[in-house]
């Protein structure tokens, strides 16, 4: 990767905070798609949060220097989409498609079954920092009802007695 | 990984535009394949033979109506966009966003044939005189963007996107642009502003974005399949199109049908349009064991519910509009005799609310108050004067009465919820007249 297109070579910090050379040559890269540089935002903010798990304070102030945008706006599109995490979570994801056709193919039984595996509710992390479990918009993955994302991976239709085989993947 | 449940035998170039070339297996069709299988040929033919005028004219008497779930004709929106000397040549979104609660079919076309996307937005950027696409595509769907980035590549290094498209002098490129959640991205002016990077709120129309959208210019936003749908038609002409449909409805073309809940085959077909809900039921394997059909959604979240009986109707955007509900995207959802449609209500209102864009009062304030309302019901613990209130509320959810289509998309499952099952309502009250009833509008927690 290269950084010829980034607008200075001087890394930028705040706070501490260090965008690394490669998230700023990807950022770049993503700058280029779009005639205003504050389109990148929500790209940003997933390389970032991509590389360190979520999305720290000083890390909104550094994407914003790096867009020549103000902080404020990529604060506000930070916490509007729910995708980006703006507190520590666990280094897996767990995504519970909790819509309709879910609904119908028992997902309420499902969560229950997920609440008391891992001790937790929704928005919470287990306290081995393992797993985060959140609710999540139809997955499209409706024919597989009930239906949710372990990071990267779409897993259905899940039975409540098959959740510990199927966490054992995810160390 | 999404299927389609028909065999390639089945899957005819003659009949089904959309998925003839899908692998029985499931793995993406790539340029070699699909160069083979007539891909690219409709933008050879538009090149060859067609203006944005003629191309623009083929596609309004095909009837293409819009599959993101309001079904505009595709042609009609295109002949409204700005277009001419003085006018700067602006931009094609593929809304790839696809979210509406039971809607799994874009996510088919993206993740096993990415270049048929491709091909339609090209044709879509000639006859609009856009000179860059965007395919605005949900962040969950990891697999697809993988697929679609590996497409657009390959389409760039075989010179059918970015500079001189084919020979032909003109410049066109398609950029893919991953989300970060909300459904309300999905809601066109809303998704104009994410793509900008910002808060993913509504605009207000006029001005469409046709005249004015992203970065002000004129854009046209399309849905993955009706994209889909166009190389076909400038290929083989309207009337081939219309025909697809075999007199099932006066719409062209074919659709991709589902069903989920608990059938026993639930999955995709594509099937002519106007196609009845038996059909469809019947390819899903009818309901599963123990289980009877007591109502179903014909598209989705937003639609209304409809009734068994309405099972025979051509499920197309009229015949479906004229029966109360949506056609929304054409992919059905029921619901089994022992399966509350209260507790379906409540989880529609609380979706609605937890994914409202907290713009305006009605939507903001609104949902919450009905998903409380339905929670008490739910429970055995509702009070006389809810089910009137769900109404009204229904009522100030409906359209006109917001910035956006989000509320009454909201309104409509729970209206025809109260109208055709009042009676399961009303044994969720159980207690007299409370003093919730004396505030108009409580405080809401979005
Ligand atoms: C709340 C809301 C969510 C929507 N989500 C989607 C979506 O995920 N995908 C989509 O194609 N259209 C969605 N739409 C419809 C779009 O606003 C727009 O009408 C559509 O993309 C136009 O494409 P079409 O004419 O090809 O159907 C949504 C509308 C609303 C009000
Ligand atoms: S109707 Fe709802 S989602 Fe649409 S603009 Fe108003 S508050 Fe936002
Ligand atoms: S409703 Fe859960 S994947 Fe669609």
């Amino acid at each position: 990767m290269t950084h010829a297109s980034t607008s200075t070579s001087a890394p930028i910090a705040t706070d501490g905070f260090v965008l690394h050379d490669e998230d700023r040559a990807a950022i770049a890269h993503e700058r280029d798609h779009y005639p205003h540089p504050q389109a990148a935002s929500i790209e940003a903010l997933k390389i970032v949060q991509k590389r360190h798990g979520w999305v720290p304070d000083a890390a909104i102030e550094a994407i914003a220097r790096e867009l020549g945008v103000s902080p404020a706006s990529v604060e506000g599109v930070a916490t509007f989409y729910s995708l980006i995490f703006r507190q520590p979570v666990g280094r897996h994801v767990i995504l519970l498609c909790d819509s309709s056709s879910c609904f119908l193919t028992d997902y309420e039984a499902l969560r229950d079954a997920f609440f008391e595996h891992l001790g937790i509710g929704f928005g919470q992390t287990t306290p081995d920092g393992r797993f985060t479990l959140l609710p999540v918009c139809c997955l499209g993955a409706c024919d597989r009802g009930p239906a949710l994302m372990i990071g990267d991976d779409t897993h259905g239709p899940v039975a409540p007695e098959e959740i510990p085989t199927l966490l054992e993947a995810y160390a | 990984m999404s299927r389609i449940l028909q065999d390639r035998d089945e899957r005819r170039p003659e009949t089904h535009p959309l998925t003839f070339r899908l692998n029985d297996d499931g793995t993406p069709v790539m340029l070699d394949d699909y160069r083979e299988q007539q891909g690219y040929a409709s933008v050879e033919r538009a090149f060859r033979d067609l203006s944005s005028k003629t191309l623009i004219e083929e596609l309004k008497t095909a009837n293409l109506r819009g599959r993101g779930g309001g079904g505009f004709s595709a042609g009609l929106k295109w002949s409204l966009t700005m277009q001419g000397e003085g006018i700067p040549r602006g931009y094609i979104v593929c809304n790839a966003d696809e979210m509406e609660p039971g809607t799994f079919k874009d996510r088919l076309l993206l993740e096993q044939q990415p270049h048929l996307l491709i091909e339609g937005m090209i044709l879509a950027g000639f006859a609009n005189n856009a000179y860059q696409g965007y395919i605005f595509m949900r962040g969950e769907y990891v697999d697809a963007a993988r697929t679609v980035q590996r497409a657009l590549d390959e389409a760039r290094a075989a010179g059918w996107l970015g500079r001189d498209v084919a020979g032909s002098g003109w410049d066109f490129d398609i950029a893919l642009h991953t989300g970060a959640g909300r459904y309300i991205c999905g809601e066109e002016t809303a998704l104009i502003n994410s793509l900008e990077g910002k808060r993913a709120n509504p605009r207000a129309k006029p001005p469409f974005p046709g005249q004015s959208g992203a970065w002000g210019k004129p854009t046209v936003v399309n849905n993955v399949e009706t994209l889909c749908n166009v190389p076909s038609v400038v290929l083989h002409g309207a009337d081939w199109y219309q025909g697809l449909s075999q007199g099932k409805s006066g719409d062209g073309g074919t659709k991709l049908y589902g069903v989920s809940g608990k059938v026993k085959r639930p999955g995709l077909w594509e099937l002519p349009m106007g196609t009845t809900g038996n059909e469809l039921l019947e390819r899903a394997g009818g309901m599963r064991d123990g289980h009877t059909l007591k109502t179903w959604l014909p598209g989705g979240g937003s639609t209304g519910f409809l009734l068994p009986e309405h099972l025979e109707l051509a499920l197309d955007f009229d015949t479906i509009g004229k029966a109360g509900s949506r056609l929304g995207t054409g992919l059905i959802a029921v619901v089994a005799d022992d399966q509350s449609v209260v507790s379906l209500a409540r989880n529609l209102e609380e979706f609605f609310s937890r994914e409202s864009c907290g713009w305006c009062t009605p939507c903001r304030d609104g949902l919450p108050w009905s998903v409380k309302l339905l929670q008490a019901l739910e429970a055995g613990e509702g009070e006389r004067g809810d089910i009137d209130l769900l109404e009204s509320l229904a009522v100030d959810l409906g359209p006109g009465r917001t910035f956006c289509a989000h509320a009454p998309g909201a309104a409509m499952p729970l209206a025809s919820a109260i109208h055709y099952f009042r009676d399961e309502f009303e044994r969720g009250v159980t207690r007299g007249q409370g003093a919730a009833h004396a505030d108009p509008i409580p405080v809401g927690s979005v």
